[in-house]
């Protein structure tokens, strides 16, 4: 929560061009990523994003497919808001702020169809990888749901698959390979504060927007889009907003890139 | 590769069910469908049926969500067990949560809430019978819910899908469509401001794909609005109807 006074600050420096941290409208803060951050995970990374620090961590097991996909690793991914990344967040059951974090990053890797989930088949019908991608905000300075998305793609490609042993259980801490990814989706969330519209808010800007637009894409195509907040956005100003996340996300596509070491 | 083929979606710029790319499918809306209710609704599209039922304003519980200068929404999304052809486990799931608190959050804007300080305003929307798009089914039924309940909105909210079914752009995308097809994009929209209160999308689409069924979806939304209008409009019909007669008896007693 912020106050109307500090809202009403932000919201008339916006309508001015302005933001109280001296940014571009279309300017993250400086992107970091920490691969490995979790040693017992299979796979982690650390994301900082200026305030903002995301942990997610990837665990493997192996289990039984769904039906109707018999021959396909099972891709899960979970967010919990705990009340130790902001004083907003409460114990218990996920939020449905936690819910839509996990579901928007959820739907951004699977439609991208970054991850071979066929190559996560053990025995047809039987025995496939089950992958769990946790999201675990260690403080929310803003833009969860990009930062989120990207250590959950970081900690993907930092996933190590585990040698099974003669029954065919895993043997957690071996390495049988890593965990490919044939892409990789960026989400880039478009805040709306007043007329003006900004990218990786802080925590006080996101608190003043009146509506957003999370928009994941890979190389050529959208994958994934989620409008959020009771504001709204005119039509021709969802195409311009959804044309500028595209243009955003190539570009810390090429970052997270260098961070990774592709 | 043969069953793929003899099982595709278009054939001659028709879909599997026969309807056009730019086609909804038949619609039926009413109100007044559930008398204890403050205001309800009933909106069909295809064999996708959905059933609304508005509560309030009255007071808000639990008393820390009242707000002192506006009315909370809640808005409840929930598909009967029996919607689909697997059985759906009874109660929130994370699904429905989501869907619940999108379509929350679209009706926000629209509805006038400082009218009622401190009250609840509580749409509950159940899904009778599934087959794609039902939370565009939802809110059209919500929408009327609503109006049918006299609450002041600024506008009703209409909601369609559009999709992307073997490369093309469809409209209000059901059945095999929603299950094989490319993408899902789901949108609610307010004509009167031009504006998308709700939008959802999942699948690869291209920019210039998505620009062609976002405006396909929004074309969509307009006509689903003009249904909905009617359905309003022909609950106020009988009353017209002994308005008019009544002022032709007084005329001629003059």
């Amino acid at each position: 929560m912020i106050t109307k006074l500090d809202k009403e600050f932000i919201r008339t420096l916006a309508r001015d061009g302005k933001r109280e941290n001296g940014r571009r409208f279309d300017e993250f803060r400086p992107l970091k990523i920490e691969l490995g951050y979790a040693k017992n995970a299979e796979g982690s990374a650390l994301v900082t994003l200026g305030e903002t620090r995301v942990l997610a961590g990837v665990k493997l097991s192996v289990g039984t497919p769904f039906a109707d996909t018999a021959n396909e690793g099972v891709l899960m991914v979970n967010a919990e808001l705990g009340p130790k990344a902001s004083p907003e967040f409460e114990a218990g059951p996920p939020s449905a702020q936690a819910i839509e974090l996990a579901r928007v990053i959820d739907r951004g890797i699977r439609e991208s169809k970054c991850v071979d989930l066929e190559a996560l088949c053990i025995t047809p019908k039987e025995k496939v990888w089950i992958i769990s991608v946790d999201i675990d905000p260690l403080n929310d300075g803003g833009n969860l749901m990009d930062a989120g998305g990207i250590a959950a793609i970081a900690a993907l490609y930092n996933t190590k698959i585990p040698k099974l042993d003669e029954d065919g259980r895993p043997m957690f801490g071996t390495d049988a390979g890593r965990l490919k990814l044939r892409k990789i989706p960026v989400p880039v969330t478009i805040y709306k504060i007043g007329s003006a519209v900004v990218m990786d808010p802080d925590f006080e800007e996101a608190e003043a927007a009146d509506a957003r637009l999370t928009v994941t894409s890979v190389d050529g195509f959208l994958c994934a889009m989620q409008k959020g907040g009771t504001g709204n956005f005119k039509s021709d100003e969802v195409v311009r907003v959804v044309e500028s996340a595209y243009g955003k996300a190539a570009e810390l596509r090429s970052a997270i890139k260098d961070a990774l070491g592709i | 590769m043969m069953a793929e083929e003899s099982k595709k979606l278009i054939t001659g710029g028709r879909r599997i069910d026969g309807r056009a790319l730019d086609e909804i499918r038949p619609m039926a809306a009413r109100t007044g469908v559930i008398a204890r209710a403050n205001g309800s609704a009933q909106f069909a599209m295809g064999d996708t049926v959905a059933i609304a039922a508005v509560h309030g304003p009255r007071e808000m519980h639990p008393k820390h969500m009242q707000d002192p200068v506006r009315a909370y929404l809640k808005y409840t999304y929930a598909m009967a067990p029996f919607a689909t052809q697997d059985r759906v486990k009874p109660g929130p799931s994370r699904r429905s949560t989501e869907i619940s608190d999108v379509s929350r959050q679209a009706f926000n804007s629209v509805v006038f809430l400082e009218e009622y300080p401190k009250t609840g305003i509580e749409v509950y929307v159940e899904v009778l019978q599934a087959n794609a798009s039902t939370r565009c089914a939802g809110i059209n039924a919500a929408s009327m819910a609503l109006a049918d309940a006299g609450i002041p909105m600024a506008d009703l909210i209409a909601s369609c899908s559009a999709g992307k079914v073997e490369g093309q752009i469809v409209l209000d995308v059901a059945g095999e469509e929603d299950t094989e097809g490319e993408v899902d994009l789901p949108i609610a929209y307010i004509p009167r401001r031009d504006e998308i209160a709700l939008l959802q999308m999942d699948g690869l689409i291209t920019l210039e794909e998505f620009k062609k069924a976002l405006e396909l979806a929004k074309q969509g939304c307009i006509k689903i609005h003009e249904t909905l209008v009617d359905a309003l409009k022909e609950k106020y019909r009988h009353i017209e109807l002994s308005v008019s007669s009544a002022r032709s008896e007084d005329k001629e007693d003059v």
